[in-house]
């Protein structure tokens, strides 16, 4: 990392650190749902950004995560041992669906995984006697934290803002290692990765179950935040938001999906001036993006930079006197 | 001379009823440089796809070192030694070309688990940058490598090949598409590579003049059969051979 990059971070915590202080808690709510839904944007950006596997099944991710953190912290399992399982849980369903499914690629891909978040749906409704069916469950206590109750909205943002680093940090280890150059590698062109000695198929299915597991986090933190959860909440609609906020932030770059959330969950909020026409508007802003710049809004951002920015000469090998 | 580093035996490949490869069988020795050459749809590619894992076969089988590669995937035949290049432009375009060369060789070190834990590098920069030199890219070290002009990817492509240490490079046309100052740059560095290292390779080519100056044997197919073997100056002089370029 540069030192600019560095400031830019430290900058960016200590904003998200200010941030919630004097709002209501209508605001403070709306903000840690942010902070959860880049935490399963982050890994739904692992997998198609980077591993270029496109997934509708994130918002399922989160539903397992979600349910098995309600059902162990409601039989009295603490919060910490629960997430952990939930993530453990949702890798693992994300290692039994990608195994078969990645077989297939692109669209079909999608369809796969559309129709295991149709079917987990079905399957958390129609349980009612462990996931509480269409009443779902209620009354998860938020966690105590060494000592620090999380039930005040502000400690619980702060919580979760904890969770949202470490799990940023994670993610940024994973790109900056060998595997996450590997993954950007099956992106790009899978077949010369294959001819390189990469395990395709096993480091597909990695990026797809540790995508999975992110999500899994995501739902291990929505559960005490929402403290009711219910099947609709993980429904297919979740994960096509999901991954509107991949792709308005930008696929592929570390900080889109971050800024996509913020798009995709604070401009209705903004947008709520206009009553009836804010989805309208919401529609038209993002196929103007989509339109302008398909690598979203980092994509947007950089493309205006270059503009600016001064341009190197076109020919160094010439300088070289060597002519390629 | 000693035991062939790559067999082929008796290798077929049919696409229904054509037959595009048609019971070839060669040896490679080590350190030689073999060029494969043919009119176009003579079956050089199919049978180079054949020998690394992309098609299957329809009769016969090719042994690497004396062990048969049948069914062995590409990124296995990777990891036992055989390097590629590719005839369309194959390096990772987003990546800079100091990563394109590291990801050439990362899968060989280490395990999966230090892969993720170890060095981002995974160890590799140094030798990286060794190979980025030789093949006089450390300008564009840190330039993404799809920004290159097509010669320059040409040169990433063999720097990632030659990256794990290959006992064998398989090289699928190289001088295709570039141009004339490149391809005697490419040349020499195939050929220093191949005398400091002993590495053997096996180039399909189109353009002869650089197959005859580069390889020192040379194999010619046509309508998927070899049809002449031998040494350039051999090759430049038979009938067969001329006929087949020719249509006579």
């Amino acid at each position: 990392m540069t030192r600019k990059q560095i400031l830019f971070v430290v900058l960016g915590i200590a904003a998200l650190i200010a941030a919630p202080l004097g709002q209501g808690n209508y605001i403070i709510y709306t903000m840690t749902s942010w902070l959860l839904f880049s935490i399963a944007a982050m890994g739904l950006n692992l997998t198609l950004g980077y591993a270029g596997q496109i997934s509708l099944a994130q918002a399922g991710f989160m539903g397992v995560g979600a349910y098995v953190t309600a059902l162990m912290t409601l039989a009295g399992v603490p919060w910490i041992l629960a997430a952990l399982s939930s993530i453990g849980s949702a890798f693992v369903v994300g290692l039994l669906l990608g195994y078969p499914a990645l077989r297939v690629q692109h669209h079909f891909l999608a369809f796969v995984t559309l129709a295991f978040n149709t079917l987990l749906f079905l399957v958390l409704r129609n349980e009612e006697e462990i996931t509480g069916g269409s009443f779902g469950l209620m009354g998860m206590e938020r966690p105590t934290v060494f000592g620090i109750s999380t039930d005040g909205n502000l400690n619980f943002y702060y919580f979760a803002l904890v969770c949202f680093l470490v799990a940023a940090g994670i993610m940024w280890w994973i790109l900056r290692s060998p595997w996450g150059r590997a993954f950007k590698a099956l992106r790009e062109n899978p077949i010369r990765a294959e001819s390189l000695g990469l395990k395709v198929r096993r480091q597909t299915l990695l990026a797809f179950a540790i995508g999975s597991a992110f999500a899994g986090l995501a739902g291990a933190l929505q559960s005490p935040l929402v403290q009711f959860i219910e099947p609709s909440s993980f429904a297919l609609n979740h994960s096509l938001k999901i991954l509107l906020m991949v792709v308005v932030g930008g696929a592929g770059f570390f900080f889109g999906p971050m800024l996509g959330a913020a798009v995709v969950i604070l401009l209705p909020e903004i947008l709520r001036f206009t009553e009836g026409y804010y989805l309208i508007i919401y529609a038209l802003l993002v196929i103007v993006l989509m339109v302008y710049s398909p690598n979203g809004l980092i994509g947007a951002g950089q493309k205006i930079w270059s503009k600016f920015k001064p341009k190197h000469e076109a020919r160094r090998d010439l300088e070289k006197g060597f002519q390629l | 001379m000693s035991a062939p580093i790559l067999s082929v035996r008796n290798i077929s490949k049919r696409f229904g009823g054509i037959r595009a490869v048609n019971d070839v069988s060669f040896d490679v020795h080590k350190g030689e440089i073999l060029g494969l050459i043919g009119p176009n749809g003579s079956g050089k590619s199919t049978l180079f796809n054949c020998i690394l894992g992309q098609l299957k076969p329809t009769e016969g089988h090719c042994e690497l070192n004396g062990v048969s590669t049948d069914g062995v995937r590409p990124a296995e035949l990777s990891l036992m030694g055989v390097g590629r290049t590719f005839q369309q432009l194959s390096v990772f375009p987003k990546m800079t070309v100091l990563d394109n060369v590291i990801l050439a060789g990362q899968e060989h070190e280490g395990s999966m688990l230090s892969r993720l834990f170890g060095e981002s590098d995974a160890g590799l920069t140094r030798k990286a940058e060794q190979l980025i030199e030789f093949f006089r890219l450390t300008p564009y070290r840190d330039t993404e490598a799809g920004s290159l002009s097509y010669g320059q990817q040409k040169l990433v492509d063999a720097a990632m090949a030659f990256m794990a240490g290959p006992g064998i490079v398989l090289l699928d046309e190289p001088a295709g598409g570039v141009n004339l100052t490149m391809l005697a740059h490419l040349k020499e560095r195939l050929q220093t590579y191949n005398r400091e290292h002993g590495v053997t390779f096996v180039v399909i080519e189109h353009n002869m003049e650089f197959v005859m100056s580069l390889c020192t044997r040379i194999i010619v197919l046509a309508q998927g059969e070899i049809i002449a073997e031998g040494s350039p100056e051999e090759i430049r002089a038979n009938q067969m051979v001329i006929d087949a370029y020719l249509g006579g």
